[in-house]
């Protein structure tokens, strides 16, 4: 079972494509131990949404090996089967139809399109030929993108459900390198805005909800940790404690006019 | 006899030759596993595995869901 939610989150949940979520985190399943810790650490991070990835399936393996569908039932969790690993439009669209008929015709899908192998930046313009085929196909599209606000409109319009740039590259846990294109990217859409690869530790999750991100979704922060299972549940409440900074709104930022929290008068003397 | 498939890009050798691409989910001990299927770049819906012929130079995608971000 998943962290029982509390009031606060219940209230202001995550709505994607009309759906909406309690948790605000959204995990890879990627890079962990096996599936025992993945579970654990899934479990603890509260998250709803989990991304898979879809390869070919080993032939002649035992076939009653267990599978990650059976350590993370679909009833469970909402599957967000991603393209990783694609280099163009066509084979990100062939990987995602494939994920779809996998998934009973699931239609919330993770698209991303790489334009490098070492940095694995994404390639927007087959990512903008690849949404527009999904989109008219009827999948709903959370898009994995560069932080350029232009592109993140031009997704829009498109028709994606989510925008997803990048803090900083994927599994890189360099942080939230550019906050002002974020902070532009989310005060243009209207659509949910989540970070999407680059998160290293808890406060990067928590700087990206103050910036108003509406989620961020993270694997190898949690994965790679010393301790998975502690981090997933740090992250749970970084990302809590994040969006509840934004909703709270902040105190001016103040260079020199400092103000004392203490009585400035009755001092003894 | 064995009969010869390509499969993920590899040729995988079989008894006998499926008729069907459900007689191949069989073959490669497939049966009940969440998959899914191309046959020449085209998705063979689940429901129509046993109805979908077996061609002899068809070439086969079958994937399934693995950890990933």
């Amino acid at each position: 079972m998943n962290a029982p939610a509390d009031p606060a989150t219940l209230a202001d949940p995550l709505v994607i494509a009309g759906n909406p979520y309690c948790s605000r985190l959204l995990v890879g399943t990627g890079k962990y131990r096996d599936f025992s810790q993945t579970r654990e650490a899934i479990v603890a991070s509260g998250a709803q949404i989990v991304t898979v990835a879809i390869r070919r399936t080993n032939l002649g393996q035992d076939a009653n090996a267990p599978s990650l569908l059976d350590t993370l039932p679909p009833s469970e969790f909402t599957y967000l089967p991603n393209s990783a690993g694609c280099y163009t439009a066509d084979d990100a669209v062939r990987t995602l139809k494939l994920a779809r008929e996998l998934l009973d015709g699931h239609a919330l899908t993770k698209l991303e399109v790489l334009g490098d192998a070492n940095t694995l930046f994404p390639n927007v313009r087959e990512t903008l030929k690849a949404a527009e085929r999904l989109v008219a196909d009827g999948f709903q599209v959370m898009v994995y993108t560069s932080d350029d606000p232009i592109i993140a409109r031009e997704l829009e319009q498109i028709g994606c459900v989510a925008i997803m740039p990048l803090a900083s590259l994927i599994g890189s846990g360099m942080g939230i390198l550019n906050p002002w294109n974020l902070r532009l990217i989310i005060e243009q859409a209207k659509v949910p805005v989540l970070v999407d690869a680059g998160v290293g530790t808890a406060s990067d999750a928590a700087i990206a909800m103050e910036l108003g991100c509406a989620g961020v979704l993270m694997n190898t922060a949690i994965a790679l940790a010393q301790d998975p299972v502690r981090m997933a549940r740090a992250m749970r409440l970084a990302v809590e404690a994040g969006r509840d900074a934004f909703l709270a709104g902040r105190m001016p930022r103040k260079l020199y006019a400092a103000s004392p929290s203490s009585p400035t008068s009755g001092l003894i003397s | 006899m064995t009969f010869e498939i390509t499969v993920n890009g590899a040729v995988e050798r079989l008894p006998a030759r499926p008729a069907t691409v459900g007689d191949l989910v069989r073959a490669l001990n497939l049966t009940g596993k969440r998959i899914a299927i191309e046959r020449n770049g085209e998705i063979v819906p689940k429901g129509r595995y046993d109805e979908t012929v077996v061609g002899p130079n068809d070439r086969f995608e079958i994937v399934a869901a693995v950890g990933g971000g």
